[in-house]
């Protein structure tokens, strides 16, 4: 669906008119992303990154299928395959560079992209279908990334490996087999390390399908925007071909600039270096700690110490750190304000802020090692987290006096709009 | 109602982490956790400068050849380095036949060519530097229980590793008075060798490098202990990193490349929004 006045497709040589009645796959691509797109003129820079992870995305499924055709998922060889690939083949340091800090960059990016949902309610409707596909990818990513840190087989991802799936035997009854039952053995093995390896190349293709859903049911309302105000008339609007293609064009290009910057010059800034040792499953390194991207939610785990009535410390936190993810599914329904954008919403604003140094909080607490202060901190910062989703959202979006939205996109733009006048002289 | 429900999840989660938060507030007042012995004397590495640091590092071959050269009559006794090839030392300036020669010097697992036991043979430019024990048994038996790490990745597997690398080698320490009156306990146990800059302060290994010219450098060096680490240091940089330089070195054309075409995107991006207030 589009708005009335977009431009319509209208092939004119006689080759993408044979092409249009066959296969028209020009016709969608025009229509997607072309001239036959209408996106709201006002988008400002955090509407970017939505592109910039379509790239991300791409970046990992080709580095990722080329390194696999150097890569031996067996555990007696697998530390080796990678060093093998870093060493001997052609580009090979080039190529696993560029996948393990493409996952951080997507992750980085990801996160901006949830965060400016948050911050300009883009989950509310008509986009809540939106938003849950891109929980859905979002859940997806951190299955896949988990995965993929195992493959290197050094420490860090044996032990991960180990207390990641370990707190499935949390859950009552069917924990401990259903723990064996995923790893296909008492510990990670060379059982777990193949059906890892295979999800881990089967998984992105599952997400580039759902983000094919995600862009669909986008593209059925149209994106939102700053303002939050939904496009009235045709001065909203620019077609996406050449406007928009522009924008996420240059902007494509300075985050892959930044991205090159830490692949070239620092590679191993975000990774641990534990995983530069194979993995021995004899001895336990000082601190397990997953990748960066999982911290906050790493934190959220370990913030739960003492059991609660009848329920173990240790289920405690798996059931937060999963819930804390989980919440967002509901976030169309808990938070009710009618006005979608931070900038109008007075409270909301400000605890959005609280919010996100919350989070940053949380991250820092969940690389730290598990001790005080750390664990103190994260207890308090989980506190915020889920009394945010779950209790402020919904409370004051019954009692904020939002401030007053501009009629339309083009009065936010121009200062005026022409509908708009003649809307108040006919009434 | 799905707001009730929700404020119900949110508070029951907000009571079990206060309660942990209290339990854990409460134990930490009644008992607070004493400074370990590793808390109170463990030493960040000492700053180590090399010539491959940096956005236009490039390796100092020279110095890369005394890291060898270290390696070669003191750490290999212990130490393997099986990611690296003998022919990978090209890449510190030695030429064939001086690789051919430092390779024979080897002794690698073989095959009796009549019949097919296993013996040893002199190593080859496509063999990969040895285990210098034969499993790790006769490993930890030789060394106080403990396995000589191999030193390929060491740089990489710990953090600020050429420093810490270069730290250890010169941190080799008496047991200080103060550290022994704070801690009785933490006397360094028989077979153990004190150095701040190891992980839990007590290692295995013997310090390796003791005397200055221990070493006789080819390129004339005074080989002091200061000076070797930072050879050796400079070496298993190398080793962990071969593909550093080139690495570095397109990396600049790569990032020249983006900023034009970010620039010419931007010129485009200003051009076609030009007439258009957003
Ligand atoms: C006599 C045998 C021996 C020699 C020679 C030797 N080492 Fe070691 N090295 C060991 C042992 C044993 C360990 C394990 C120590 C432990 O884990 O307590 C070790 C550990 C190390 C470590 C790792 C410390 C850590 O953080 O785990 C480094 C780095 C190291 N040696 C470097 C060297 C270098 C460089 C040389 C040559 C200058 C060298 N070693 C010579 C026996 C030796
Ligand atoms: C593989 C990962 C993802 C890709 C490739 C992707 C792609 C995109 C693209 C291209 C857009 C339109 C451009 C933009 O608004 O930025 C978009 C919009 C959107 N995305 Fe995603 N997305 C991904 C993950 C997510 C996740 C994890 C979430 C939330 C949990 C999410 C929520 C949204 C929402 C709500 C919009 C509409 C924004 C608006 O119109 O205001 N997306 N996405």
């Amino acid at each position: 669906m589009s708005f009335p006045w977009a431009n319509h497709y209208n092939p004119q040589h006689p080759f993408m008119k044979w092409m249009d009645e066959k296969l028209p796959v020009p016709r969608l691509v025009y229509n997607a992303v072309g001239s036959g797109y209408p996106v709201p003129r006002n988008l400002n820079y955090w509407w970017n990154f939505g592109f910039m992870a379509l790239a991300c995305l791409g970046i990992q499924i080709v580095t990722g299928v080329i390194l696999a055709m150097h890569y031996a998922a067996n555990g007696l060889v697998a530390f080796d395959s990678v060093e093998h690939i870093m060493r001997d083949v052609n580009w090979g340091w080039m190529l696993r560079y560029a996948h393990a800090n493409g996952a951080s960059a997507f992750f980085v990016v990801i996160y901006i992209h949830i965060f400016r949902g948050f911050f300009f309610g883009s989950y509310k409707a008509p986009r809540e279908m939106v938003w849950l596909l891109g929980v859905v990818i979002f859940l997806l990513m951190m299955a896949t990334a988990f995965m993929g840190y195992v493959l290197p087989w050094g420490q860090m991802s044996f032990w991960g490996a180990k207390v990641i799936t370990g707190l499935f035997s949390a859950i009552p009854l069917v924990g401990e087999p259903l723990q064996q039952w995923l790893l296909g053995g008492f510990a990670p093995d060379n059982a777990a390390l193949n059906r890892f390896f295979s999800l881990h190349y089967l998984l992105p293709f599952v997400i580039v399908g759902v983000v094919v859903l995600h862009i669909w049911a986008l593209h059925i309302p149209g994106s939102s925007n700053p303002t939050g105000v939904e496009v009235k008339s045709e001065s909203d609007t620019v077609p996406f071909y050449p406007y928009f293609i522009a924008k996420d064009g240059w902007t494509l290009g300075a985050f892959l600039f930044i991205y090159c910057a830490v692949l070239f010059f620092a590679p191993n800034m975000l990774g641990h270096p534990d995983n530069y040792i194979p993995a021995n499953p004899m001895s336990t390194p000082a601190h397990i700690v997953p990748e960066w991207y999982f911290w906050p939610f790493y934190a959220i785990l370990r913030a739960f110490t003492a059991d609660f009535f009848f329920i173990p410390a240790k289920l405690m936190g798996v059931l937060a750190m999963f819930s804390a993810i989980l919440v967002w599914f509901f976030l169309p329904w808990l938070d009710r304000s009618p006005v979608r954008s931070g900038w109008y919403r007075p409270m909301f604003k400000w605890f959005f802020a609280v919010l996100c140094i919350d989070v940053l909080v949380l991250g820092y607490c969940g690389g730290s090692p598990a001790a005080e202060p750390f664990v103190m901190i994260s207890q308090i910062a989980s506190v915020y987290y889920f009394m945010h989703f779950l209790i402020i959202l919904p409370i004051i979006s019954s009692i904020e006096q939002p401030l007053p939205l501009p009629f339309s996109i083009t009065e936010a733009v121009l200062g005026k709009d022409e509908t708009a006048a003649s809307g108040a002289v006919a009434a | 109602m799905i707001r009730i429900l929700s404020i119900l999840v949110g508070l029951f989660f907000s009571l079990a982490l206060l309660w942990s938060l209290g339990k854990g507030a409460a134990s930490f007042i009644s008992e607070p956790p004493a400074a370990t012995v590793e808390q109170a004397f463990h030493k960040p590495p000492r700053e180590l400068r090399l010539a491959s640091d940096g956005l236009f590092g490039t390796f100092d071959k020279q110095q890369l050849q005394r890291g060898f050269q270290v390696y070669d009559e003191v750490c290999k006794a212990c130490h393997s380095l099986r990611l690296v090839a003998f022919r990978d030392l090209k890449a510190l300036g030695y030429n064939d036949d001086e690789v051919k020669a430092i390779a024979a010097k080897y002794q690698v697992p073989g095959v009796d060519p009549n019949t097919g036991e296993a013996n040893t043979r002199p190593g080859r430019p496509t063999d990969f530097f040895p285990q210098p024990f034969a499993n790790d048994i006769a490993a930890r038996a030789a060394n106080n229980n403990a396995i000589p790490p191999d030193l390929s990745l060491m740089t990489k597997a710990r953090h600020d590793g050429a420093a810490y690398v270069y730290s250890l080698l010169t941190g080799f320490q008496e047991q200080p008075a103060a550290l022994l009156k704070q801690f009785p306990d933490a006397r360094t146990p028989a077979g153990l060798h004190y150095n701040p800059y190891f992980a839990n302060l007590n290692l295995a290994m013997a310090p390796p490098l003791t005397a200055d010219g221990q070493v006789t450098y080819k390129d004339g060096t005074r080989s002091t202990v200061d000076q070797m680490s930072r050879d050796v240091a400079a070496f298993l940089v190398w080793t962990a990193e071969p593909k550093l330089e080139k690495r570095k070195q397109t990396g600049w054309p790569v990032l020249g490349f983006l900023l034009f075409a970010t620039i010419l995107g931007n010129l485009a991006y200003r051009n076609i929004w030009r007439d258009m207030k957003h």
